[in-house]
């Protein structure tokens, strides 16, 4: 949340139990588009980019339908000293995250840019120069930090292209997408992309937020950017539901899907409701050949940020036992200003395994990066 | 498991479902404008893709009859969702397609007559039966009169709306149909379904009933905010909201994930000035079933010590939807004391009108 750590720096350092850490959402920005992302972009999208701008599905060009609970949803202690925005100087990243947090592998999952453009050419260039520019200002420069693979995903053929251009390339470590999509994740149209994710050997990431065009709510536009906010764990649901009953998990059976930054406390209730539904209708879904909790538990990740935090905290420990501790990813969503920070995330005593699986081994495993 | 018709003389029931046999049964109640607009017009059925009429949801096997549509008669009513159940009240949610339409007056001559067809041939027929108010949501003028038009009628003892409707259920256009229901003491009770007026899920249209289905739970998370957020309950400090049809075991996630937002960000919304967790526990009635529930016993109690209230949950059967077999409302997991609660308590908590004596308006 909200506060001033700068000035508790050394307290906190006192307290913090050292443990090293795999952070899985950690938002990287171009200081410039025009001097980082540029470079990478033809000349036609330079001028149809000064021309025109960015556009999304909502109507505002220069922020999002919801304005922020701070400036660029960030902490307000995350502004480098060198100037620019928050998550743009790899050194005060370095200075103020990655080396006081024991940070062992940072996962960049670059944001409101790239994706969910409404024009798909531009979208799929963008997307690469992009993906150049992980590798040059941040995965090359500093190796605890991986790069997720962009691709303009309402364009599947667009995207198998792009993640055929990097497969194989170890700066690379997920592709990813946004969740808020123009139709449910599960539908046929994306298939290409979870085909040549699964070829290239890499999970496919799916960070809460976008623009597919529908509100954020099955009845309307709410009022609040703490109903969005809030929504991105419902809009979740509805992506992981359509990915269970298309049967997607049937047909890419080595599919690995991370759910990045929408929280998790969920989880248990909509696989219960899922288990119900699928034997009360499975003449009506004959593609889905499991119950879906056992599919869930095999090919879902989560990410931890925002933690939910009950009134008992132990009931905390109930939820995770129900999800499998294995399945957790922990995030620190690093430099936004819901971050969790991994000396206070997790609030109750858990013994040394369980620790180091949530805090650094099951992320390691996962991305196939054990020692 | 089958323990409560022995646990409790007086089980109320708040959630059972009359079918509108068809579009001819309401017309007696309509005025000759709209019998003229429907006949010359050709206007369909009003049933809803919300349930498909031969899903196996929509009415469990052993409540389908041989001949004609299902719970669509106080015969049939009594036969399948009273007497089996020992039912001493139960609550009928008329699930017809008002509130899809498009028309607002359309919309307000359906919900009258489908109101007047539920007086007629249940609450006049019946009394062990009480019902919601059905109202034309995409007029919250028209909406309020019908509430004032039925509100001396004891025996309607709620005022139903859909979980998605064209706007989430806490902004300000509906609050005059949130004050006119606390001035007659009737809780708002918002029920599975949609409008269609938006794709179901934030992500677009499904391709699979179930995915519609499933998709009522996500709304019901959304509406539970919506109605904190926009400080429903800061202003209707008696309203109580009854989420029927909606699943429980998702609620004490989703309220640890608002409430930790809230703390983050409650400059935004100033008015909710303690944590959702606790406004919810008082505001919010959820009905028993469908129950989501996990699959051990230990895990259940877990999730029920998890609640943090035992005034929340109100007995339904969902009759004729198909959640369970046989008699078995009640999980395992449920105390016998919690379980009366669940029947005969919590209902009367909820809905004044169910301890006040009854008035059917015919007397004032």
């Amino acid at each position: 949340m909200n506060i001033d750590i700068l000035s508790h720096e050394k307290n906190l350092l006192k307290s913090r139990a050292r443990i090293a850490v795999a952070d899985c959402d950690i938002h990287p920005s171009p200081k410039s588009v025009e001097i980082e992302i540029f470079p990478f972009l033809s000349k036609r999208w330079q001028e149809y980019m000064k021309t025109y701008g960015v556009i999304y599905r909502q109507g505002f060009p220069t922020g999002p339908a919801f304005p922020k609970g701070q400036p660029n949803a960030a902490r307000r202690d995350s502004y480098p000293t060198s100037g620019g925005k928050p998550g743009s100087d790899l050194a005060f990243m370095q200075s103020q995250h990655l080396g006081p947090n024991n940070i062992q592998l940072g996962v960049l999952n670059p944001l409101q840019c790239a994706q969910g453009v409404q024009n798909q050419d531009f979208s799929a260039a963008y997307c690469n120069a992009v993906n150049q520019w992980q590798i040059e200002q941040w995965t090359s420069k500093d190796h605890r930090l991986k790069a997720s693979l962009m691709v303009p995903y309402e364009d599947p053929l667009a995207s198998v292209k792009e993640i055929e251009k990097w497969a194989g390339n170890e700066h690379f470590i997920q592709v990813l997408l946004l969740s808020r999509t123009a139709e449910p994740l599960g539908q046929r149209k994306y298939w290409p992309i979870y085909d040549a994710a699964c070829k290239a050997g890499l999970p496919v990431a799916i960070h809460a937020f976008g623009y597919g065009g529908a509100p954020v709510t099955g009845g309307g536009w709410p009022s609040f950017y703490i109903e969005e906010m809030v929504g991105h764990a419902q809009n979740t649901q509805s992506l992981l539901t359509s990915m269970v009953i298309e049967g997607v998990f049937e047909k890419f059976p080595t599919l690995r899907l991370i759910l990045v930054e929408a929280g998790f406390a969920w989880l248990p209730a909509l696989s219960w409701r899922l288990d119900k539904l699928w034997d009360r209708m499975r003449d009506e879904i004959p593609q889905v050949s499991r119950p879906p909790s056992q599919l869930i538990r095999e090919h879902v990740w989560l990410t931890t940020q925002p933690m939910e935090e009950p009134e008992v905290s132990n009931q905390l420990l109930d939820t995770i036992e129900w999800i499998g501790w294995e399945n957790l990813l922990f995030a620190t969503d690093y430099p936004h200003w819901d971050y969790d920070d991994p000396s206070r995330a997790m609030p109750i005593k858990i013994d040394k395994h369980q620790k180091e699986s949530f805090f650094l081994n099951n992320a390691l495993k996962l991305y196939g990066l054990e020692q | 498991m089958a323990i409560l018709s022995s646990a409790s003389s007086n089980v109320i029931d708040c959630d059972i479902h009359p079918t509108v046999p068809s579009i001819d049964a309401l017309l007696p109640y309509m005025n000759e404008h709209w019998q003229d607009t429907i006949v010359q017009r050709g206007v369909h059925e009003l049933e809803t893709i919300s349930y498909p009429k031969n899903a196996p949801l929509t009415v469990r096997p052993d409540w389908r009859p041989k001949k004609g549509v299902p719970a669509a008669n106080v015969d049939l009513i009594r036969k399948q969702a009273l007497d089996p159940f020992g039912t001493s009240i139960a609550i009928l949610n008329c699930l017809y397609g008002v509130q899809l339409l498009m028309s607002e007056d359309m919309a307000s001559s359906f919900a009258s007559a489908v109101n007047d067809w539920i007086t007629a041939e249940f609450l006049d027929k019946e009394p062990r039966l009480r019902a919601s108010i059905v109202i034309p949501t995409q007029s919250p003028e028209m909406a309020v009169n019908e509430i004032e038009r039925l509100a001396n009628d004891e025996r309607f003892v709620s005022v139903l709306m859909l979980v998605m409707d064209e706007n989430p259920l806490g902004r300000r256009l509906y609050w005059p149909i949130y004050a006119a229901a606390e001035r007659h003491s009737l809780p708002i009770c918002v029920h599975a379904g949609s409008t269609y007026k938006h794709p179901v899920t934030s992500v677009g249209w499904p391709s699979y009933y179930t995915e519609d289905y499933a998709s009522n739970a996500a709304a019901f998370h959304n509406m539970v905010t919506s109605f904190i957020c926009e400080g429903v309950f800061a202003k209707f400090t008696d309203l109580k909201i009854v989420l029927a049809e909606s699943g429980f075991t998702w609620f004490p996630a989703h309220l640890w994930r608002l409430t930790k937002f809230w703390r983050g960000l409650r400059a935004e919304i100033p008015w909710v000035d303690r944590p959702p967790i606790e406004i919810a526990r008082e505001h919010f009635r959820l009905t028993l079933q469908p129950i989501d529930a996990p699959p051990t016993t230990e895990q259940f109690e877990q999730l029920m010590n998890h609640m943090g209230s035992d005034e929340m949950l109100l007995y339904s059967t969902d009759y004729p939807h198909w959640q369970f077999d046989e008699t078995n409302v009640i999980p395992e997991g449920i105390p016998k004391d919690l379980a009366i609660k669940i029947m005969e308590q919590n209902p009367k908590n909820t809905y004044p009108r169910l301890s006040a004596p009854l008035n059917n308006g015919i007397d004032q």
